[in-house]
């Protein structure tokens, strides 16, 4: 156990100096993006005093470096900052976004994650029989169209024409947990049909690697049924590689959502990102730069201690 | 088109009563009892009550509610909804008066005072008084001000609370046209709290009051009870939301999740007037798309190389093609048919080659070739257009170099920097507005670079005369001057394309700017 500690202390420390070089990685590519913030905002009104008057008031004024270092600053003391475009604070403007943005990963999450599990089992069980090639085909392109295509065809069929759901999710706070579901169903459902077909593929052939094994070829011989053998012995060695692929998936709802979000209208952290990097409002960019990284850290090390625990061996790497 | 349709088109026409609609229906065959359901529908006097949820392709995370950085559509109706201005221009362009109540001018037309009308009270319970009105124009003006307004204001030279009631304002020069300049969107009276403005708080005096405010996501009202206009403000809630992607804005509009959307995509508007229980309405104002040249860099210096590349483009094929036709024709200056003095007689100038090539002869420029910068951050279409232009031009022996410029950074890097670019202008509701903005030679955005000198005179006579008629020749000459001497081409003035459920009723629709001069939410209602 304490290995398990030690191990999480260690990549929590490299997690951190990660997000250091990100941060000025980001920094640095909005600074160098042609035109600025008040040139953005002020658009064809940008006068020459306009502009000078808006960058001192922003303290745009000043030297990259020194911006960088006061905003690092901030961070250290946990102050986000505020934005640059309209002086709301960060944390405020991040606040509802982020909630929505993890509430729609979760709701994509919990459809898919045992949908994947479930058809990828059965296709190992049933290796190619007719349903197997179904699955396959059917998720594999459901993967292979872009995500607004798939969300356009959703919306023709599921909102335009039958009606069940509305196509664009006008979500507010004022809403109940099942409103909420109910009007974020349709983008769940798109995310989903993009992240099922890695998981099931993954699972599949985890699975079927391990039914070589001579342990299972033991099960086999005592005779025990196809489907006990496949979840009971085989599954639980093959989490390893699954737990890796969801987790990397659910990084994928959490951060690589913009388009979805767009089509549907569903006010998530994405579009605050494109928002903000379109009028180059840098501390926004920042925190929700920090925010996607620190998401995809923490969830790879999450893989990695879930992987170890289903797996004691990895511990010991040769 | 069907019957329906046709009537549905003529419903929604410009200046139809009641009568002459039922005359017209029932001469298209339509039973008397049909007729009569669309014109209840399509002429009924405004009822209360419903939520107008409104789809907007504008407004980002980073707006604000302060009136001195609104520079998009979804926050100038934000505002409108909520805030109101000392005048308006009212639904067939004349200019009204809303929170004053009337003013007086001196005969020089530098003095303005402004009555205010009295009991009126903000949504905070704070009544307006001439306070208000100093802090909220001078919110935009002072050494610091980063407001867009701020340049409109510079003629002020002195403003001040003259008793509780009246506001006087005194100009460096006369400018007949003041009072329409405080119709601007940015100049919305807010309450003061202490010194300066409270525009936090979103409160003012219009007919909706803010509930809830959400930067690039929505807004929602509930309306004001105590509104001071009457047969205004018929929604009981209204809802604005951002929807940035045109498909998006229009599945929501066909399944009836809104009621209302802006910007209709142009190439899909005749699919969409066909659905059911749609329409589209538009309006042409004073919106145009320039492509401007610097005259004071060569070639563009010699007025024949502008005149024949003015004659070097087929404005009717750009029309069609860019707009589908949702436009009018550019005649080279930037007053439209909206304005009240547009020179409607000023002979169209059309594409004709022969022309071009003559007065490349006169600058002894044959074999002309200029770079033609544009991107879609000037207007939707801008580089399409441009390249239609280069075919044009090349049947006049002129080579048009198309240079794709990044979108980002097109106003800083492009605009006023390059000597031939594509602009785009929302225009002003002024003929003086207008030409002071981007015509006379010390304007900001004199963005051709061109300096005339009876064009000038001229603006500065017109500016402070009172007589109708005299200035409506001075401004009619101006256009003259400015279509066949000054650095920009006008090829067309785009008409705002709206999409709206027939759900929705309304007036006549305003032409100064899109969504019924911004204010769909108080002149429309629920039929």
């Amino acid at each position: 156990m304490t290995q398990i500690l030690t191990m999480v202390a260690q990549r929590l420390a490299l997690g951190l100096l990660t997000l250091f070089v990100v941060s000025l990685i980001i920094f640095l590519g909005v600074e160098l993006l042609p035109g600025d913030l008040t040139q953005a905002i002020l658009g064809q009104a940008a006068t020459e005093e306009t502009v000078a008057a808006f960058r001192k008031e922003l303290k745009l004024d000043l030297p990259p470096h020194e911006r960088y270092i006061a905003w690092l600053g901030g961070i250290l003391q946990g102050d986000l900052g505020h934005s640059l475009a309209n002086k709301r604070a960060i944390t405020e403007l991040m606040g509802v976004r982020l909630w929505n943005t993890l509430f729609l990963a979760f709701i994509s999450a919990v459809i898919s994650i045992p949908l994947a599990l479930g058809l990828g089992i059965l296709a190992a069980l049933y290796r190619n029989t007719l349903y197997d090639r179904m699955v396959n085909i059917f998720t594999l392109s459901s993967i292979s169209f872009p995500e607004f295509f798939v969300a356009y065809i959703l919306i023709l069929v599921l909102a335009v024409q039958l009606g069940w759901f509305p196509s664009i999710s006008n979500i507010g706070e004022e809403l109940g947990f099942w409103e909420r579901v109910y009007r974020s169903i349709l983008p769940a459902l798109t995310l989903t049909l993009v992240v099922v077909a890695h998981m099931m593929r993954m699972t599949r052939a985890a699975i079927i690697n391990l039914m070589a094994s001579p342990y299972i070829e033991m099960a086999n011989l005592k005779g025990l049924p196809r489907a006990r053998v496949i979840v009971k012995h085989a599954l639980p060695n093959a989490l390893a590689p699954i737990i890796n692929v969801v987790v990397i998936n659910l990084a994928y709802l959490v951060v690589g959502v913009v388009i979805v979000e767009v089509v549907f209208v569903y006010p998530g952290l994405g579009q605050l990102l494109i928002d903000a990097v379109r009028t180059r409002d840098i501390p926004v960019v920042q925190a929700t730069g920090l925010f996607f990284a620190a998401a995809y850290i923490l969830l790879n090390l999450t893989a990695d201690v879930l992987s170890i625990l289903t797996n004691p061996r990895l511990l010991h790497p040769r | 088109m069907n019957i329906e349709q046709e009537l549905k088109a003529l419903a929604s026409q410009k200046g139809i009563t009641r009568r002459g609609f039922m005359e017209r229906a029932l001469a298209l065959g339509v039973t008397t009892a049909l007729a009569t359901t669309l014109a209840d529908r399509a002429f009924a006097a405004p009822k209360r009550g419903g939520r107008f949820r409104c789809g907007l392709g504008h407004g980002s995370t980073t707006d604000s509610l302060d009136p001195a950085t609104f520079e998009n559509l979804y926050m100038q109706v934000v505002g409108s909804a909520a805030r109101s201005n000392l005048m308006e221009v009212g639904q067939n362009g004349d200019l009204l008066p809303e929170l004053a109540e009337g003013f007086d001018v001196s005969d020089d037309a530098r003095t303005w005072k402004f009555n205010l009308r009295r009991g009126v009270e903000f949504h905070n319970g704070k009544t307006v008084d001439a306070n208000d009105v100093v802090a909220s124009i001078n919110h935009h003006r002072g050494e610091d001000s980063k407001s867009a307004a701020k340049s409109l204001l510079d003629a002020i030279v002195d403003m001040k609370a003259d008793g509780k009631d009246a506001v006087t304002i005194t100009l460096k020069e006369g400018n007949a046209d003041f009072p329409f300049l405080l119709s601007d969107y940015h100049l919305a009276i807010l309450p003061t709290s202490g010194d300066t403005v409270d525009w936090k708080s979103g409160a003012g005096t219009g007919a909706y009051v803010l509930e809830s405010y959400e930067p690039g996501v929505r807004t929602t009202f509930k309306r004001n009870p105590n509104y001071f206009k009457t047969g205004f403000g018929h929604f009981d809630e209204v809802e604005l939301i951002t929807i940035a992607d045109v498909a998006a804005r229009t599945n929501a509009l066909t399944t009836g999740e809104i009621d209302a959307m802006d910007r209709v995509d142009l190439k899909t508007a005749h699919l969409l007037k066909r659905r059911k229980g749609i329409k589209i309405v538009e309006t042409s104002g004073t919106q145009h798309y320039t492509f401007t040249m610097r005259t004071d860099t060569p070639p563009f210096d010699n007025n024949d190389v502008r005149l024949a590349l003015k004659h070097a483009i087929d404005r009717e094929a750009v029309l069609k093609t860019i707009l589908r036709g949702h436009g009018v024709l550019g005649n080279d200056h930037p007053i439209g048919q909206s304005n009240r003095y547009h020179a409607g007689n000023l002979p169209q100038r059309a594409y004709d080659p022969d022309k071009a090539k003559h007065h490349l002869k006169k600058a002894g420029a044959e074999g002309l070739s200029v770079d033609l910068s544009a991107a879609d951050a000037a207007f939707a279409g801008a580089v399409d257009a441009a390249v239609l232009y280069k075919e044009h031009a090349a049947k006049a022996g002129i080579n048009i170099n198309v240079v794709r410029e990044p979108d980002d950074g097109y106003w800083a890097n492009v605009w006023m920097k390059k000597p031939y670019c594509a602009v785009y202008w929302g225009g002003r509701p002024t003929e003086d507005w207008m030409f002071s903005t981007a015509y006379s030679a010390d304007a900001n955005w004199n963005d051709s670079f061109w300096k005339h000198d009876r064009f000038n005179e001229l603006l500065l006579t017109a500016r402070a005369e009172l007589d109708e008629t005299k200035r409506r020749g001075m401004y009619e000459e101006m256009q003259a001057i400015v279509r066949d001497d000054g650095g920009v081409l006008v090829p067309m003035f785009a008409n705002y394309v709206m999409g709206l459920s027939d759900k929705i009723g309304h007036g006549q629709m305003a032409a100064n700017w899109s969504m019924d001069g911004f204010k769909c939410t108080e002149r429309w209602w629920f039929v």
